[in-house]
């Protein structure tokens, strides 16, 4: 297999309704990443783009429809749809067309416009439990975090100001990042006051619903060393898919991450991931899906993740920075492209180029993870400068 | 070297902008239709479920009791071993307290949240839990571990589907 490195990368703002349609949205990432590493669209050779559900936008085989938009057009063009894991699963989709040494360079592009469906996104998640054995019930998608944060709370004794804190910390650091669609600091109080949506989630334990793209130009080892000084290699990925029957498996741990997690460690040759990953960027729609994550993926013990937190261990400026963007709390949740900005965010903070909230002590190792399905499937890429 | 620009574009658009009349946009509205096959195997559950009975599929080679019941073992890829009826009865292994209905839209004042949990049904493996309601009981009495029993409807009301169990109450 041969190096992958990401030499550019690029987004847009993330709003909660953009006057951009998903092409015009994905044109302004794929353009702005381009920009950032001096190619052109002649320069790339194939495309690996995501975005989550077509119910969204109602546009049935979106895939198609945002090629153009992604640097797409007569290029080999593969798209990527494990639902709120496909941010980082299309970045793994590009690294195989690399590594493969099929190809020399690939725009990684994912796009996701949620303000389209009326009266709200959320709506279509009805459609993802199954049609026989759960959907009758009328689910919505907050019962299944709902259902999953209760049941971790309980495993390990945490209360909801323990899950507050997370919201704290992200849209904390969100502030500092230019692509945020907030503008206001939050404090515990704030959250634990917002209205109680499913208990024990609430409505600022929940990212927001948006509109937005990022992008990533990945290349091979010699041409990324040709284009830059400072390339970032991926050094592993892994994913996995748990089984559909998720009321079957124990909630309180993300198994469905333990193995993805692993398999992108070992790639990376990294034996002890809380002592060597510098910064993370786990999957956070939900407060306490962040602790959860960083379980899954090995950099917290089981059931001592809100101690660090209090300790100050996941802050900007602590021993294992959590979500330094500010992630899908603090910078907004366009499903799909939520996952490419986290891996943006290594990016540039590897690079010492993420301005405000730049990580310090030269951070030389990043892992971004995303999840998605019926709480089924987790991809994760490890990266290093 | 000049830094290089990171976020470009997303153009955020408020109530005010949308109403102007000045940003135009084109409606439409989908009515999607769908009969969903039951399948083999839960054909079977609906139709024991009709018949006021849970029934489970065993698989002999991973020693599991299987809920809901499934023509295949997804573990070891064989197929079902046979089938096992296992009590009406089980334990909250989660639950929530939901004020919202399915497309996100809030319940109305004097109407009942909605109170989904898992339920691990005895005589199914461990942690063989399924998505259902809980019903006759205060949602701040809910407790972790409770012990709860379906409450079916009347024969004569069952359609052969999940909903021919009302809910799980207290026991």
């Amino acid at each position: 297999m041969r190096k992958v490195a990401i030499v550019g990368a690029g987004m847009t703002k993330f709003v909660r309704r953009a006057l951009e349609t998903p092409k015009e949205l994905a044109y302004e990432a794929t353009k702005t990443a381009l920009d950032s590493c001096d190619l052109r669209l002649e320069d790339i050779d194939c495309v690996a783009h995501g975005s989550a559900p077509d119910a969204f936008d109602g546009i049935h085989q979106k895939g198609e429809y945002l090629a153009d938009g992604c640097g797409g057009w007569n290029k080999p063009t593969m798209r990527v749809y494990v639902g709120g894991g496909t941010g980082v699963h299309a970045i793994i989709h590009g690294w195989h067309h690399i590594a493969s040494g099929m190809f020399d360079t690939c725009l990684v592009v994912c796009e996701e416009k949620m303000s389209s469906a009326m009266p709200h996104a959320q709506g279509f998640f009805l459609t993802i439990f199954d049609a026989i054995t759960e959907r009758s019930l009328h689910p919505n998608l907050l019962w299944i975090f709902a259902l999953e944060m209760n049941r971790y709370m309980q495993r390990y004794g945490y209360t909801k100001e323990d899950m507050a804190l997370v919201a704290v910390n992200n849209k904390r650091n969100g502030l500092k990042n230019p692509a945020s669609q907030f503008k206001d600091e939050v404090t515990v109080e704030d959250v634990l006051n917002s209205e109680i949506m499913a208990y024990p989630v609430s409505r600022l334990d929940v990212s927001p619903v948006s509109d937005g793209a990022a992008a990533i130009v990945l290349a091979a080892e010699p041409v990324a060393r040709r284009l830059t000084d400072k390339p970032i290699w991926i050094e592993g990925v892994g994913w996995t898919l748990d089984t559909a029957y998720w009321g079957t498996r124990d909630l309180y741990y993300p198994r469905y991450l333990d193995k993805a997690a692993r398999m992108a460690y070992e790639m990376a040759g990294i034996r002890e991931p809380a002592k060597q990953i510098n910064i993370a960027e786990p999957y956070d729609p939900f407060g306490y899906k962040a602790l959860h994550h960083m379980e899954g993926l090995q950099l917290s013990p089981r059931g001592k993740t809100v101690e660090l937190l209090r300790d100050g261990h996941f802050a900007l400026d602590g021993n294992l920075p959590m979500c330094p963007s500010g992630g899908l709390l603090g910078v907004g949740n366009p499903i799909a492209a939520a996952g490419t900005m986290k891996v943006c965010e290594l990016f540039w903070q590897l690079r010492g180029e993420a301005g405000e909230r730049q990580v310090p002590g030269n951070p030389r190792l990043g892992v971004a993870q995303a999840w998605g399905d019926l709480m089924q499937v987790s991809s994760v890429v490890v990266v290093g400068n | 070297m000049q830094e290089k620009v990171h976020v470009s574009g997303g153009t955020a658009l408020s109530e005010q902008d949308v109403h102007s009349g000045e940003i135009f946009m084109t409606e439409d509205s989908l009515d999607c239709a769908f009969a969903w096959d039951t399948g083999v195997a839960i054909n079977r559950y609906l139709t024991e479920l009709k018949n006021g009975r849970i029934i489970a599929t065993e698989c002999r080679h991973c020693n599991r009791i299987m809920l809901p019941p499934r023509l295949f073992c997804e573990l070891c890829f064989k197929p079902s071993s046979g089938w096992v009826y296992i009590n009406d009865t089980g334990v909250v292994n989660t639950f929530s307290i939901c004020h919202v209905h399915w497309d996100a839209s809030r319940i109305k004042e004097g109407e009942k949240p909605y109170l989904p949990a898992v339920i691990e049904i005895d005589g199914a493996s461990a942690g063989m839990g399924i998505m259902q309601l809980l019903g006759e009981v205060e949602p701040e009495k809910i407790k972790f571990g409770m012990k709860v029993k379906a409450v079916w409807k009347p024969e004569n009301e069952r359609t052969g589907s999940i909903t021919d169990i009302k809910y799980f109450k207290p026991i």
